[in-house]
C-alpha cells in the first residue's frame, strides 16, 4: 500500500462495495470518512494527494445516515419518566442498545409528569453526542404537561396543565431548565399558547402540536409562531373531517409560512395507524413524514405488565410495517427529516461531505448489519 | 460537401500507407515481437464496427501497452489522456481490467490534454472532476502522478509552462491518447493553431462552445470561453499517438485528418507526420472516407488484432 500523502494524520476510512444513500437516491459510490466526518475524497486526492489508510468492504450493503428517532419514551425496561436513582444510567443503557437498531441519535421522550418529575430528570442527561458507549443524546421531547384533557391518550389526567399566566414562568414552573430540551409538544388550543410557541421557537426548541383538539386554524396559528412538528400524526387529535381536517389539514395548508416545512411524525407499526391512513399522509406530503417509535419501557421486553411513565400498561408483542415508499424515502424519513426538523440537517441526517460519519449498513430487506457513530463502528451484528 | 481534389489520382495509394521494409530478424518467434517491428513507423487506421468494440479495443491496445513496457519504481509509463463523451468507453474498459487483476496504474503517470480556464476544480463539468469520477477514483493511481492543469492559478502562462517541464521531467510521453473534435481540433487546438504549438491559453472557437453547451445545461454563456491546452506539437512530441474518433457527426474531420493534406484549419492532420500514430474509428466515423481507403485499412485488421490479444500472463509485479 502506498503510504497516504494527506496533510492529516488522521486515518482515512474508505467503505467500499456498498450503495450509498446521496441526493435521494441509492447510488454505487465509495464513502469516505476522516475524524468522524463524511470526506470529499476527490478533493483529498487533487488538493492532498491522499489515500485512504483502511477499506472496509461493504459486501454490497447499503449505508444510510444513521436513524434519529425524536419519540422514544425508554426500553428494555427502562422509563424515562419514572425517576430511577440513575435517570442518566437508564438513558445510557437504551442508548447502547437502539444501537442494534441502527439509531445513531435521539430525543428521550417524557410523557407528561408532575413538576416534581421534570426538576429531577432534565438536570441530569445533557445534550451529547454518541460513540462506543450509545446513540447521542439530542435533547429530550417534552410530551406534555400541556395538552388537551380530551386527548391525553395514556398520559395521566392529574398531571396535566394549562398556561395560567402564559409565557416563560409557566415552562420554567414545570419544567425548571430547558437547556437539554429539543422538542415539546402542546396543544395550540390551550389560552396562552402563543407566546409560549413563539418564546420556544425562538430558543431553538422544536415545538410540536399534539395530544390536542385544535382546529386548523389554530393549528395554523401555533405553525405562523413557530410549531414545525405534529406528534403522531392521527393519533391523539380530532380524526380529519372534510370541512375542518384540524391538525391533519396542515400537511396541505396554504397558510404554513413559505419555506417552511410542518413535519410529522408517524409510528409505523400498523397499530397506532391504520396503513391506508399512512399512505395518504405520504402522498400528500412525502417530504414531512418523521418515522418514530414512540417505543416505551416495554420495548424488547416480553410480553406482560409494565409502567409508562406514572401508569402501568401491558402489551401483547409487536408488528411492524413499511409505508409502501421507495427504499430511499423510508430510509430519509428514519434520517434526514427528523434531523431537518430539528434543524441539524447540516450535520446529520446527510452522507453529504463534512457531515457526521453516523451510519447504518444495512441489507436489502433494511436489516441492520452494523452501526457506525463518527465513523466508528459502534455496533455489529453476530454473523 | 467539399470532393477531394480532382488533381489526385484515383489510382494513388491513400496517404497512409508508408510501411517499413518486413523484418523477421529476431530471435524471438513471439508473434506480437514481430508484429511490433513490422508496424512501426506506420499510420493505423483502426476501424471496428460500432463505439463498444472502438472503445474496447482502444483499451486494450492501452492495456498491452503498459504491461510490454513492465513499468515499475523507477520506471514509469507515461500516458496523455483526453476527456469527452468519445473516450467513456475506453475508460470503462481500463477501469474493467484494473478491477480484474490485469493491469496496474500504480506505476503510470498521466498528463492531461487540457482544463478549462476559469471554472472552479470541483465543478460537475471540470475536467479534474470528469477525470475523477470517470477514471481516477475507480483505480489505483497515486494522486501525484495524476497531473491536469489548473485553469485557476493567477499565472496561466506559468502554469503553461510548468505543465510542459512536467512532461520533460517524466521522460516525455509513451502514449498520448486524444480525441477529434468536429472542427477537426485536437485537445483545444482549435482551427488556425500553430502545428508546432506548445501548452498554452487559448480562446475557444465558437464551434467548440456550441458542442459543449449540452455539458452546461444548453446555456452558451455558461460555457468557460478559454482554456489551457496542449499544443500541437507537445503531442507530437510523444512515442505514440492514438486518435479516439467515433460517430458519423466526426467522420467530415476524420476525413479532412487523413484524407486531405496537412493544415492548420484541422490540426489532427499534423499526425500525418508523426512516426507512430493510431486512429481507432467505428464505422459512421468512416462515413465521409473513399471507400478504397476504408477496404484497405478493414483487410488489415486481421494482422492490427495481434495488437490487442491478451498477453501471456506473467507474474504480478509489486
Amino acid at each position: 500500500m502506498p503510504s497516504n500523502g494527506s496533510v492529516s494524520d488522521a486515518p482515512i476510512t474508505q467503505f467500499i462495495n456498498c450503495r450509498i444513500l446521496r441526493d435521494h437516491k441509492l447510488q454505487r459510490e465509495d464513502l469516505w470518512v476522516r475524524e468522524g466526518r463524511i470526506l470529499d475524497p476527490e478533493k483529498l486526492f487533487f488538493d492532498e494527494l491522499g489515500y485512504a489508510d483502511e477499506r472496509v468492504d461493504c459486501e454490497g450493503s447499503i449505508i444510510a445516515p444513521g436513524f434519529i428517532d425524536v419519540q422514544i419514551n425508554g426500553g428494555y425496561g427502562i422509563d424515562f419518566s419514572r425517576v430511577s436513582e440513575d435517570v442518566s444510567g437508564g438513558v445510557s443503557f437504551v442508548a447502547k442498545k437502539i444501537l442494534e437498531h441502527g439509531v445513531t441519535s435521539f430525543c428521550p421522550t417524557l410523557v407528561t409528569s408532575p413538576a416534581a418529575i421534570y426538576h429531577k430528570v432534565l438536570p441530569q442527561v445533557k445534550v451529547h453526542n454518541g460513540g462506543q458507549h450509545g446513540a447521542g443524546v439530542l435533547g429530550f421531547h417534552l410530551e406534555g404537561p400541556f395538552i388537551s384533557a380530551e386527548k391525553k391518550g395514556a398520559h395521566p389526567e392529574q398531571y396535566l396543565r394549562t398556561f395560567r399566566s402564559g409565557g416563560v414562568q409557566d415552562l420554567t414552573e414545570v419544567y425548571g431548565s430547558l437547556d437539554n430540551v429539543a422538542v415539546v409538544t402542546l396543544a395550540p388550543e390551550l389560552a396562552n399558547s402563543q407566546s409560549v410557541v413563539r418564546e420556544l421557537s425562538q430558543r431553538g426548541i422544536t415545538v410540536s402540536l399534539g395530544h390536542s383538539v385544535a382546529n386548523l386554524s389554530q393549528a395554523e396559528e401555533a405553525v405562523q409562531h413557530g410549531a414545525s412538528f405534529i406528534t403522531h400524526l392521527f393519533n391523539a387529535m380530532l380524526p380529519f373531517h372534510h370541512r375542518d381536517p384540524g391538525i391533519v389539514g396542515l400537511l396541505t395548508s396554504d397558510q404554513v409560512p413559505a419555506g417552511r416545512t410542518v413535519y410529522y411524525g408517524m409510528i409505523a407499526d400498523g397499530i397506532h395507524t391504520n396503513p391506508a391512513a399512512l399512505r395518504i399522509a405520504h402522498r400528500a406530503h412525502p417530504s414531512g413524514l418523521v418515522l418514530v417509535t414512540d417505543a416505551i419501557t416495554a420495548m424488547g421486553l416480553p410480553p406482560g405488565h409494565h409502567t409508562l411513565g406514572q401508569q402501568v400498561i401491558e402489551i401483547q408483542g409487536l408488528h411492524a410495517y413499511v409505508a409502501g415508499c421507495s427504499v430511499e424515502e423510508a430510509l430519509e424519513a428514519a434520517s434526514l427529516h427528523p434531523a431537518q426538523l430539528l434543524g441539524i440537517s447540516h450535520k446529520k441526517g446527510k452522507l453529504d461531505y463534512d457531515c457526521d460519519a453516523d451510519l447504518v449498513l444495512l441489507d436489502d430487506a433494511l436489516n441492520v448489519k452494523a452501526t457506525f457513530i463518527s465513523g466508528e463502528e459502534v455496533w455489529r451484528k453476530e454473523p | 460537401m467539399i470532393r477531394p481534389d480532382p488533381v489526385c489520382s484515383d489510382k494513388k495509394l491513400p496517404a497512409l500507407s508508408t510501411f517499413c521494409v518486413f523484418s523477421f530478424q529476431e530471435s524471438n518467434t513471439s508473434s506480437v515481437q514481430a508484429v511490433r517491428c513490422v508496424l512501426k513507423l506506420t499510420m493505423k487506421l483502426i476501424i471496428l464496427n460500432d463505439y463498444d468494440q472502438a472503445s474496447e479495443w482502444a483499451a486494450k491496445y492501452i492495456r498491452n501497452k503498459i504491461l510490454l513496457f513492465r513499468p515499475g519504481p523507477s520506471r514509469y509509463f507515461t500516458l496523455g489522456l483526453p476527456t469527452g463523451s468519445t473516450p467513456l468507453g475506453c475508460y470503462k474498459k481500463l477501469i474493467e481490467y484494473y478491477k480484474n487483476g490485469e493491469i496496474s496504474f500504480q506505476y503510470v503517470k498521466t498528463f492531461n490534454m487540457d482544463e478549462y480556464v476559469g471554472l472552479p476544480r470541483d465543478h460537475p463539468e471540470s475536467y479534474h472532476s470528469f477525470m475523477w469520477n470517470n477514471f481516477f477514483k475507480h483505480i489505483d493511481i497515486k494522486a501525484e502522478n495524476a497531473h491536469i492543469l489548473d485553469g485557476n492559478v493567477a499565472d496561466l502562462q506559468a502554469e503553461c509552462e510548468a505543465f510542459e517541464e512536467k512532461i520533460t521531467a517524466a521522460g516525455g510521453i509513451e502514449l498520448f491518447v486524444g480525441g477529434i473534435g468536429p472542427d477537426g481540433h485536437i485537445a483545444f487546438n482549435e482551427p488556425g493553431s500553430s502545428l508546432v504549438s506548445r501548452t498554452r491559453v487559448k480562446t475557444l472557437a465558437k464551434d467548440t462552445i456550441m458542442a459543449n453547451a449540452r455539458f452546461f445545461d444548453g446555456d452558451l454563456s455558461k460555457v468557460p470561453t478559454m482554456a489551457l491546452t496542449v499544443g500541437v506539437g507537445t503531442v507530437m512530441d510523444a512515442k505514440e499517438v492514438m486518435i479516439l474518433i467515433t460517430g458519423a457527426h466526426k467522420a467530415f474531420a476524420l476525413y479532412k485528418a487523413i484524407e486531405e493534406g496537412v493544415n492548420h484549419m484541422w490540426t489532427v492532420s499534423a499526425f500525418q507526420q508523426h512516426r507512430q500514430t493510431v486512429f481507432v474509428c467505428d464505422e459512421d466515423a468512416t462515413l465521409e472516407l473513399r471507400v478504397k481507403t476504408v477496404k484497405y485499412f478493414k483487410g488489415m485488421m486481421h494482422v492490427h488484432n495481434k495488437l490487442v490479444e491478451s498477453l501471456p500472463q506473467e507474474p504480478k509485479k509489486n
